[in-house]
């Protein structure tokens, strides 16, 4: 819970401290001795362990080298850090910004200690065709994606030097235009089978990357035709993907309308107060948050004051109470 | 002029071995990895740190380890007098090379190769000890970022006034004339040991 710079009035204050107290007592039960700070010892009680992540060998003994909580799985020790850069797994969904075009590649930007890259034949075409890339379309890589374009992509695999592979062969990745990027904490967003989520009633799109980045956008239909024909021949596609350029031209002409863009800042806004709080992504408790932001008429720019803060704490308070009382 | 009374007071207050309030916080600068504020009785120093990212200076990229750069400034308002130039003067200069030595030296870089790791320290209010204030600062911020590291480093300073070591000194004493040392100490879990780092004059 960083950076909390709003003012609470006493009652909001007290009310705070309440729905966390609560919120930590429900937690699960995780020994409060496991937490260490860098160069602290950690007990070890038995043989042949497996030192992880976060741990080094000093003098004999087991210290940590970051902040973090102590994990034993089996054999295996490791420090988990609170804070840090996203850690990659092959096949995590994660948004990029392209930040450089360099041949037969482009870099982007994950969070990572790394820019990640995506090759040019890890890329569909524009036209769908399935063949060698040539020299032409190395010269036209600007025209696919072009610097500080927001890209959706899978990691598909990370080399020996610590570099990040990504792929984006499948219709569901690729550029991401007309909506709004959140940067999170990477260790709120926790690996689900679903990361893209349709939000039929608001009629958006939200990618939840597992990188941190959360991309809430319009709802973009031409991407859903192009998977329908895929299983048609090629000189189909042509003709669609001609017909759909030619549509996208005309949603470029046309702005968002007013109620997908306030639909979207609403969900960036409960998104913004759950990553505040500590809460995990997920699309339940964001439709949740937003839910209950209708529920009281809250203008949106009021979703980001004091008093939804205690709000959203309470609610998930009660909550998580609930489901485990049903447990 | 009188620093340690006949009592065995300092000018504050403060007797010769004991040090000044200190207090800390983290998480101070949203944008940045890493952030911490620390405090040393009047001293202000906050640190950012960014990183492990990709190189800016591609030809400064290692590919075993990661690149470790400090910066350090003082803002204008921070001294008495209203400073010219925060940066990029000799003392500057010679102090980020220090704590980018002292800090190079304990985080783990064969774990982040081909990537940069960048220490920001700027100094808000100057009284005495900002060398030591900066390394504790830069130490904070870099558990913040989850960066790891070997062991954390402290550090203070001492000085010999009226014939008395004394410990922490801040401006008054530090400008007094006589020697004082900066040290730098790692906590190794065996016990301590330290290296002094900064001139004896």
């Amino acid at each position: 819970m960083r950076n909390l710079q709003l003012s609470f009035n006493q009652t909001q204050k007290v009310r705070l401290e309440k729905a966390l107290e609560r919120l930590e007592s429900l937690s699960s039960k995780s020994n409060p001795n496991s937490c260490v700070t860098v160069g602290d010892t950690i007990p070890v009680y038995e043989d042949g362990i497996l030192k992880g992540h976060g741990t080094s060998d000093q003098k004999g003994e087991l210290a940590a080298t970051v902040c973090g909580v102590v994990e034993r799985i089996n054999k295996l020790i490791y420090v988990r850090a609170l804070r840090a850069r996203y850690k990659p797994e092959t096949g995590d969904i994660v948004i990029g910004r392209v930040i450089e075009v360099v041949p037969k590649r482009w870099k982007l930007e994950i969070n990572f200690t790394q820019d990640a890259i995506l090759m040019l034949s890890s890329m569909n075409l524009p036209d769908g065709i399935q063949r060698r890339r040539t020299a032409v379309d190395e010269l036209n890589m600007r025209s696919i994606f072009t610097e500080n374009d927001l890209v959706c992509a899978e990691v598909r695999s990370s080399q020996g030097d610590g570099s990040l592979q990504l792929q984006a062969r499948n219709q569901k990745y690729g550029k991401l235009e007309r909506g709004q990027l959140l940067t999170v904490d990477p260790y709120l967003v926790k690996r689900r089978k679903q990361h893209f989520h349709h939000l039929e009633e608001y009629g958006i799109d939200l990618i939840i990357g597992c990188n941190g980045y959360i991309w809430i956008g319009e709802h973009v239909e031409a991407r859903d035709k192009m998977v329908v024909d895929q299983g048609s021949n090629s000189e189909q596609l042509i003709a669609e993907c001609d017909k759909n350029s030619m549509d996208l031209d005309e949603q470029d002409g046309t702005c968002t309308p007013r109620e997908a863009r306030q639909n979207i800042c609403r969900i960036a806004n409960a998104i913004r107060v759950l990553s505040r709080l500590g809460f995990n992504i997920t699309v339940e408790v964001i439709l949740e948050t937003v839910n209950l932001s209708n529920s009281l008429n809250l203008d949106i720019h009021d979703m980001l004051g004091s008093e939804f803060y205690v709000l959203v704490a309470e609610s998930e308070a009660e909550r998580r109470s609930l489901s485990k009382r049903k447990r | 002029m009188e620093f340690v009374s006949p009592e065995g007071l300092r000018l504050d207050g403060r007797r010769p071995t004991e040090m000044r309030q200190l207090r800390a916080e983290i998480g101070n600068v949203a944008k940045a990895d890493g952030s911490a504020v620390f405090e040393m009785g009047n001293t202000k120093v906050i640190a950012a740190v960014y990183g492990p990212r990709e190189v800016q200076n591609k030809s400064q990229q290692m590919s075993d380890q990661a690149l470790v750069r400090c910066e350090y400034s003082m803002a204008n308002f921070s001294t008495g007098d209203r400073m010219r130039k925060p940066k990029g003067d000799r003392r500057s200069t010679e102090i980020s090379l220090v704590i980018r030595q002292t800090m190079e030296a304990c985080i783990l870089t064969h774990l982040m190769p081909r990537s940069q790791i960048d220490i920001f320290v700027q100094v808000l209010q100057a009284d005495g000890g900002t060398r030591s204030a900066c390394i504790n600062a830069a130490t904070l911020a870099l558990q913040d970022a989850g960066i790891p590291m070997r062991d954390i480093v402290t550090s203070c300073s001492a000085g010999y006034l009226n014939s008395t070591p004394l410990l922490d000194l801040n401006y008054v004493e530090d400008s007094a004339g006589g020697p004082d040392v900066t040290v730098g100490l790692r906590l190794l879990s065996c016990g301590t040991y330290g290296y002094t780092l900064g001139p004896m004059d």
